[in-house]
Parts: C-alpha cells; sequence; structure tokens
C-alpha cells in the first residue's frame, strides 16, 4: 500500500534509510558459513556452531541474534549481498568509511553520494530537510558544498536553545533570531548564504520537532536500543510527511577486536530488533512499500581470528530490505580457501558502486550518472 | 587589539586586551610571534587528569591535550600556527591511529612553525607519522611510491591553479619520489593492547635511489634533502604559503597583490614564517575595516574562542575534554583531518546542522552565570551606568564580550530586542543578571559572531 495511491512497486521514488554498522562488521560471523572447514580452521575461537547459527541454505546461516532478520529475509524482502567490496581494500576505519561514503576508492574526495543525491532531489535547497541525519556531526556520505542536511541528536529536543539551563526567555530569543536570520534582498554582509543556511536551520529545525505530534504506533521500539530510537525518529519524521527522502542513522562499534563473542551478538541483537520494528511500524503506516533500506559497513574483519576477536579485514557485507526488495542471497559467498584469500582477507566479488548504481536507478528513480563519476553495472532486485 | 588576537589567537577577554593595549599594538605582535617554546608547565597536571589521553592510543585520546593547551595558553600564536600547519601539513587519525605521534606532530608545530618554512618541511618530511600516512613506507628503491613526492609539491609547497596545474611537471613528482626512496618510520608494533610505542624515522640507505634525478631543472644525485631545499626557494612555494597564510589569517577571500607583496617578504626573509606574519598583522591591509568580522571562524576558532571568553576551567576537568567533540559535531575532527588536503574552510564550515550546532554550544558556555569570565563580563556591563539605555546595553554587552562588533543590521534587530523590555537596564536590580546573560546568548546566537 502506498501513500501517493500508486502503487508501491510501481512507484521508483522512493524514501532511503541508511542504517550505517560503524566499526567493521565482522561479515563471517554474521552470514556464518557453517559448512566451510576453513571457517572453522581459520576461526578456532570465534566460529560460531550448532545453536549459534540460524541456517538458510546448506552453506550459509544468519548468526542466532540474527533472528529478526531471518525473518524478515524468510518474508522474501531482504537481499543479502555477499562478497561485497572495492578493489585494493583500506583497512583504515576512516578511509574505508570515506570510500563507502563518497563512492570513492582511488582519490580522497570530500563529496558524499547521498550529498550529491540530496542536491539532485532538490536543487534549490528549498526543503532543509531533504535529508536528515540522526546523530550529531554529518557524516562525510552527505556533506556536499551547498547542501544543507539536518543533523538530529533527539527529535524532541531538536533545534536551538534545546536543553539550555540559561534560556529563560526562550521564545522573545527565538522570536529575535528568527528576525536576524531573515535573507536580504541584495548581497551585503552577513552573506546571503549564512542567512539562508539559519533560515534552513530554523525552519527545519520547527518541521522535525512537531514531527512526533502526528504521530502514532503501536510498535514498541526497545528504549534501550539507540539504534530502535534512531528508526523510530525516522518513522516518526516520514510519517510527518515531509518530503524527506533520505534517513541516515548508524549504530556501532563493531569493532571487535576483543571480546567478539560478547559484543558482536549484543550489536546484533540491537540492529536486528530495531530493523524488525521499523519495518512493523512501516506497514502500520502504510509507508512499507515506498521505503527502501540500506545496511552496510566499512570492511569487515580478517579471516582468521586473533584469539578473542578480529582484526580490520574485508568483504563487509550489506543488506537492502524492503517488500520491494526481491529478497535472496546475491554476489557470491567469499571463497576462504587460503589459495583464493587477499593478504589474509576475502576477496571483493561485487562493487559496491554496482549497489548504488541499483539504488539510484531503481529505486530512488535518481539518474545514477549524476552521482557518480563512472558507470557501474547493476543488480536485479526490484520485486516483480 | 582584538581584531588581532582573534586571527592571532583564539581571541581575548576584555581584561586580557586591556593588558595588550597597554603594551602597544607592534609590541603585541612581536610578543605574539616569539613564544618561548617548551615542555608546558602544566604537564603533569594534564597527565593526572587525563590519564586515557597519556601516552595517547588514537587520536580520540589525544586531542583532550591540545584542548586544554588552546582553551588556556597564554601564547596564543604558538597553539593558532599548529592549528594553522595541522590543517596544512594534514596527517590524519584516519589512518595513522596513534594518538602519541599525532601530539608529537602538533609539538613540531608548536616548536617549528614560525621559524623557516625549509627546516619544518624537512622536519615534516623526516616524521615518522607523515611517512607512514603518504605511503613513504612502500616506497623503494626499484618501486618509487609517489604519494609524498607529488603531495610534497602539490599540497605542502608550490601548490596547482585552480586548473590543476603546478608549476612542476610529472616528471618532477617522479624524481621527487626517487628521492624520498628509503625514507621511512620504523616498524612500529601496533598499539592495540599495550599502548604506543613512540615511532621513528630511519633512512635506508640501502633503499634509497642514489642515481641522477633532474627535477625542477636542477640535475644532481638528489636526497630527499635536497628536494626540500630546491622547492623551499621556489617562486611557486612563497606565493602558495603566502597564500595559505592569507586565508588563515586575513581573509577567505584571496588578494592577490597582497598575496604577491607576503610572497616577497617570505623570500626576502629565507622563507620565515615569523617575518610574513609581522607583515601581515602590522599592514593596513590586515587592520582595514574591510578584513575585520569578515573571515568564518572555524569550529576550533569558535569552541576555543568562546571559552577563552568564559574562562572556565581551572583544572583539566572531563568536561574538557569533550570540547574536540564539540568541533567535530561542528564539521572539525580534530587531529583526524578528512584528507591530507586538510578541512574546507571558509563559510562551507556552515551548513545548517554545524550552525545549530555553534549556536547552542556557544549559548551554553556563555550564560554559565558561575564561570569566572562570564562573572567578569556581567561585572563589567553593570559596571558601565548606573542606568543604559537599550543601545547602550547592547554596547556595553559587546564590550565586555571581548570589544566585538555587529552588522549595523543585526545590531539594529538586537537593540529591539532590547528595547522589548519595559524598562531600562539598571545594574543591581531584579533579574539584571538574567537580563545580562540573555544579551550574551543573543549575541553569540548571530550570524555575524561565526565571524572573526
Amino acid at each position: 500500500m502506498a501513500t501517493n495511491g500508486q502503487n508501491g512497486n510501481g512507484n521508483k521514488a522512493k524514501k532511503l534509510v541508511v542504517v550505517q554498522l560503524s566499526g567493521g562488521n565482522d561479515y563471517l560471523n554474521t552470514m556464518v558459513p557453517y559448512q566451510d572447514g576453513h571457517y572453522y580452521d581459520f576461526r578456532p575461537n570465534m566460529g560460531l556452531r550448532g545453536d549459534s547459527v540460524i541456517p538458510i541454505d546448506d552453506r550459509i546461516g544468519f548468526n542466532s541474534h540474527m533472528a529478526p532478520f531471518k525473518r524478515i529475509y524468510d518474508a522474501g524482502s531482504m537481499a543479502v549481498i555477499m562478497g561485497i567490496g572495492y578493489p585494493e581494500p583500506n583497512r583504515s576505519h576512516f578511509r574505508s568509511m570515506d570510500i563507502w561514503h563518497t563512492a570513492e576508492p582511488a582519490v580522497s574526495s570530500s563529496e558524499g553520494w547521498l550529498g550529491k543525491t540530496t542536491q539532485a532531489i532538490d536543487p534549490e535547497g528549498k526543503n532543509p530537510v531533504t535529508a536528515v541525519n540522526f546523530g550529531r556531526g554529518l557524516p562525510r556520505a552527505l556533506a556536499y558544498p551547498g547542501v544543507s542536511v539536518a543533523s538530529v541528536g533527539a527529535l524532541d529536543s531538536y533545534g536551538l536553545y534545546t536543553g539550555l539551563a540559561g534560556a529563560g526567555n526562550k521564545d522573545a530569543l527565538l522570536d529575535t533570531v528568527s528576525r536576524i536570520y531573515q535573507p536580504m534582498s541584495e548581497e551585503g554582509f552577513p552573506s546571503q548564504r549564512i542567512l539562508q543556511t539559519g533560515r534552513g536551520a530554523l525552519d527545519g529545525a520547527d518541521l522535525l520537532r512537531q514531527a512526533p505530534d502526528s504521530y502514532t504506533s503501536g510498535v514498541e521500539y526497545p528504549e534501550e536500543n539507540p539504534i530502535a530510537q534512531s528508526l523510530k525518529g525516522v518513522a516518526q519524521v516520514m510519517s510527518a510527511d515531509l518530503g524527506t527522502r533520505l534517513f541516515y542513522t548508524a549504530h556501532g562499534s563493531f569493532d571487535t577486536h576483543t571480546n567478539e563473542l560478547v559484543n558482536h551478538a549484543k550489536l546484533w541483537d540491537e540492529v536486528s530488533q530495531a530493523v524488525e520494528c521499523f519495518w512493523m511500524d512501516m506497514e502500520e503506516q502504510g509507508l512499507a512499500d515506498d521505503t527502501v533500506m540500506w545496511v552496510f559497513t566499512e570492511f569487515g574483519r580478517r579471516v582468521a581470528d586473533n584469539g578473542t576477536g578480529t582484526d580490520h579485514g574485508s568483504g563487509g557485507g550489506a543488506f537492502l530490505i524492503g517488500p520491494s526488495v526481491k529478497g535472496g542471497l546475491y554476489g557470491e559467498y567469499p571463497d576462504l580457501d587460503p589459495s583464493a584469500q587477499l593478504d589474509g582477507d576475502v576477496r571483493y566479488n561485487t562493487d559496491f558502486r554496482d549497489m548504488y548504481t541499483t539504488i539510484l536507478d531503481d529505486f530512488m528513480d535518481i539518474d545514477p550518472g549524476q552521482i557518480l563519476n563512472e558507470k557501474f553495472g547493476k543488480l536485479d532486485l526490484v520485486r516483480a | 587589539m582584538a581584531h588581532l588576537l582573534r586571527r592571532a589567537g583564539f581571541g581575548a577577554t576584555r581584561d586580557q586586551l586591556d593588558e595588550y593595549i597597554g603594551k602597544g599594538y607592534e609590541a603585541t605582535v612581536e610578543e605574539l610571534l616569539h613564544p618561548e617554546y617548551g615542555d608546558p608547565e602544566e604537564q603533569d597536571f594534564m597527565d593526572r587528569y587525563f590519564i586515557a589521553s597519556v601516552e595517547a592510543r588514537s587520536a580520540g585520546h589525544a586531542d583532550p591535550q591540545w584542548s586544554w593547551r588552546m582553551a588556556t595558553t597564554e601564547k596564543p600564536l604558538e597553539e593558532k600556527i599548529a592549528l594553522f600547519w595541522h590543517s596544512l601539513l594534514a596527517v590524519g587519525g584516519i589512518k595513522l591511529d596513534h594518538g602519541l605521534e599525532m601530539l608529537t606532530e602538533i609539538d613540531l608545530f608548536r616548536r617549528l612553525g614560525l621559524g623557516r618554512f625549509e627546516t619544518l618541511l624537512l622536519a615534516i618530511s623526516r616524521n615518522p607519522g607523515m611517512m607512514y600516512w603518504l605511503d613513504n613506507q612502500n616506497s623503494h628503491k626499484d618501486a618509487p611510491n609517489e604519494n609524498y613526492g607529488r603531495e610534497l609539491l602539490e599540497l605542502f609547497s608550490m601548490g596547482i591553479d585552480e586548473n590543476g596545474e603546478g608549476a612542476y611537471s610529472e616528471d618532477d613528482v617522479k624524481a621527487a619520489a626517487r628521492a624520498f626512496t628509503g625514507w621511512a618510520s620504523k616498524t612500529t608494533p601496533p598499539p592495540f593492547f599495550l599502548g604506543p610505542f613512540r615511532m621513528q624515522f630511519a633512512f635506508d640507505p640501502d633503499d634509497h635511489d642514489d642515481g641522477e634525478k633532474t627535477f625542477l631543472g636542477e640535475t644532481g644525485n638528489f636526497n630527499g634533502e635536497d628536494i626540500v631545499e630546491i622547492v623551499s626557494r621556489h617562486r611557486s612555494t612563497a606565493r602558495f604559503i603566502a597564500l595559505r597564510l592569507y586565508l588563515n589569517f586575513v581573509s577567505d577571500t584571496p588578494d592577490d597583490e597582497e598575496i604577491e607583496r607576503l610572497a616577497d617578504v617570505f623570500q626576502e626573509n629565507d622563507g620565515e614564517i615569523r617575518s610574513v606574519l609581522r607583515a601581515i598583522f602590522n599592514s593596513d591591509h590586515f587592520k582595514s575595516p574591510a578584513i575585520r568580522f569578515r573571515k568564518m571562524k572555524s569550529p576550533a576558532e569558535l569552541v576555543f574562542g568562546t571559552v577563552t571568553l568564559t574562562d572556565r576551567f581551572t583544572i583539566p576537568e572531563m568536561d574538557m575534554s569533550t570540547l574536540a567533540n564539540q568541533t567535530l559535531f561542528m564539521g572539525q575532527h580534530l587531529l583526524n583531518p578528512p584528507s591530507v588536503e586538510g578541512w574546507h574552510e571558509g563559510e562551507e564550515w556552515v551548513d545548517s546542522g554545524a550552525l545549530i550546532e555553534r549556536i547552542n554550544f556557544a549559548s551554553g558556555e556563555v550564560t554559565r552565570g558561575d564561570a569566572r569570565g562570564v562573572r567578569r563580563m556581567i561585572e563589567r556591563v553593570a559596571g558601565t551606568g548606573a542606568e543604559l539605555q537599550p543601545e547602550e546595553f547592547v554596547d556595553a554587552c559587546l564590550d565586555a564580550m571581548g570589544s566585538i562588533d555587529l552588522s549595523d543590521r543585526t545590531k539594529s534587530i538586537v537593540i529591539s530586542h532590547a528595547a522589548a523590555k519595559d524598562t531600562p537596564f539598571r545594574p543591581g536590580s531584579a533579574g539584571s543578571e538574567d537580563r545580562t546573560l540573555e544579551m550574551f546568548q543573543l549575541i553569540v546566537s548571530t550570524p555575524d559572531f561565526q565571524y572573526c
């Protein structure tokens, strides 16, 4: 069911919700190759067996802390992208994350692929909430010159002077500030650019703060789960129908050098519960068909464990989720045979920019040529 | 004087300004230009409070130490020049995940940042963190890696124009890369588990290409030192460094004539940065109204400028260590510039999320009635007169905040806010302190306050 009356699958201009798994998710313990002897050879301590795996087929199973993901997968709404990556994997968190954010593996860029997408959606920057980031500080993915993105810590406290003890006369102050940030008719000082930025910030904050007012839902997102709370915020903004097309959230840290069995399990409990709540909510709100979710991480971990955890590696895997997605396993599960590895890491077989192309072209109705500097292939992920 | 301190440092309180004014402008310039380098007296103090930052593992562990120094320094230009070089000779925690080494680099900038450019460029070329950051580790006699050679020319010295063209050729890049073969960091154990080991530079003569090279028209068996020496006396370098200093200390919009003049100063003084800065600070151009309050504050300038004003930190408390997070929320992750190009500066700093962070942070700081600096500001306003009309009240607040200016348009709106109260401002009357704090808050919320 689609809010705009179109057939959901026919409407390509969907809203994109990004869930970034920060820190480098251990793919081998996410989608577990539970029949592969190499896996257990390289993971004497961290290998998952028996009840720790929920099989999908006779080769691969979900980590048992991802039962909600398995349910979504079984419903046919989850594409698992295996062996995703880029040439010459970089094992620095920041650099590798930058590469995913800018879609530029070879050169350092400060232009985010979703920042460019925001500009393509709203070239004149008319809507201050075309893209909304949940979290403080803008991820590089959303950075682009001249593009304003609202960065929200928590929706109900978003905006100027929230949570300030000293703001005694807040309404009068806000009123004056609003007059100060009124763009002038001609260029002067302060510059048009900063006045417009201020205007956008104030208007965006007003819109976003009110978003929860019109929202009701029977879905109970776990209180103590930060990614669940972020996704609840996404659902609230979405249901307020403010024209937001891009939502960005992140969870972590997946940097499981030590104590991985405990930490990785907890992280996936949180993410998978949050994602399931979100999709139940989308169904309830009637927004599921208009929405697609992209879950990614900057890299995977080494094939071999280090005793109690795993170190930085490559090939983190990714997920595209939503009822408009043709679910299943895509790409190839990386070959763990020592001769097939790349310096102790898995080799990639699906370029992440193929996925960006697919998302932009088939799910967001945006010409990938506007966003990516080269032409890439696509995966056939649209449910018929 | 206030303008000088905003640019050469992180601003000054009204009391500090009075002290500097007593010394005179040019004497203050000289004092700023000659910070006596040394270990900070309070190093032990910092180490005791910022336990996690002692021999810091990551950049994230290291930044409280630098934050403390920027917020409390009595040698403002020493920290400001370190910040300048940190964004120009950018090494990032992005890849060099080694807090101890990052702080070592910042200290190198403090020690050499005002001296001869060639000395600094050679020091950074022998810096193990830099060698690792720009892949000189992987540059071998038989297979030179061009990364360092290229960035040295493009981003650190000669620069490129808007068409991406430099005064050097691809052959020069290759020659520079060959000259730097064998320059590397000694193998350093990863900091994980055991904490960091100091990184050390090592030159391996066996891995160095000692053959003849032609670089910028000169031919010889050049080593890295020769490359640094040749680029440092090249006119393009003088112009590039003059441009970068101009953009950092004077204006976001380059003035070609002024930059040529500064490039001359650079060359006439053997590339001494101090001389170029002296020529900047003492110039009429620098002091002109067209320059004042027209340069966008970087997040670090905004954050450390505000805490300089409010002066609330007497000890390196935990709250202090969050200041670097504040700059991160505003788009400047200290010790972790986004790339070797440093940050995109000027008005690009301010997007709508960053503006909200800026205003909320500064508002929260200047309304802390218990902070020492805020108390002094309140007292100054109160001491201005028995009864202040709206405009007088606004002027008194602006002066107490370190002699800051607002544009006419902004100021008239701010005055109308003050005028909306039923009574004139009377120090000591009920609510007078809250009124003062409210005005401070409004002033830091203006677009004008985002500039320095």
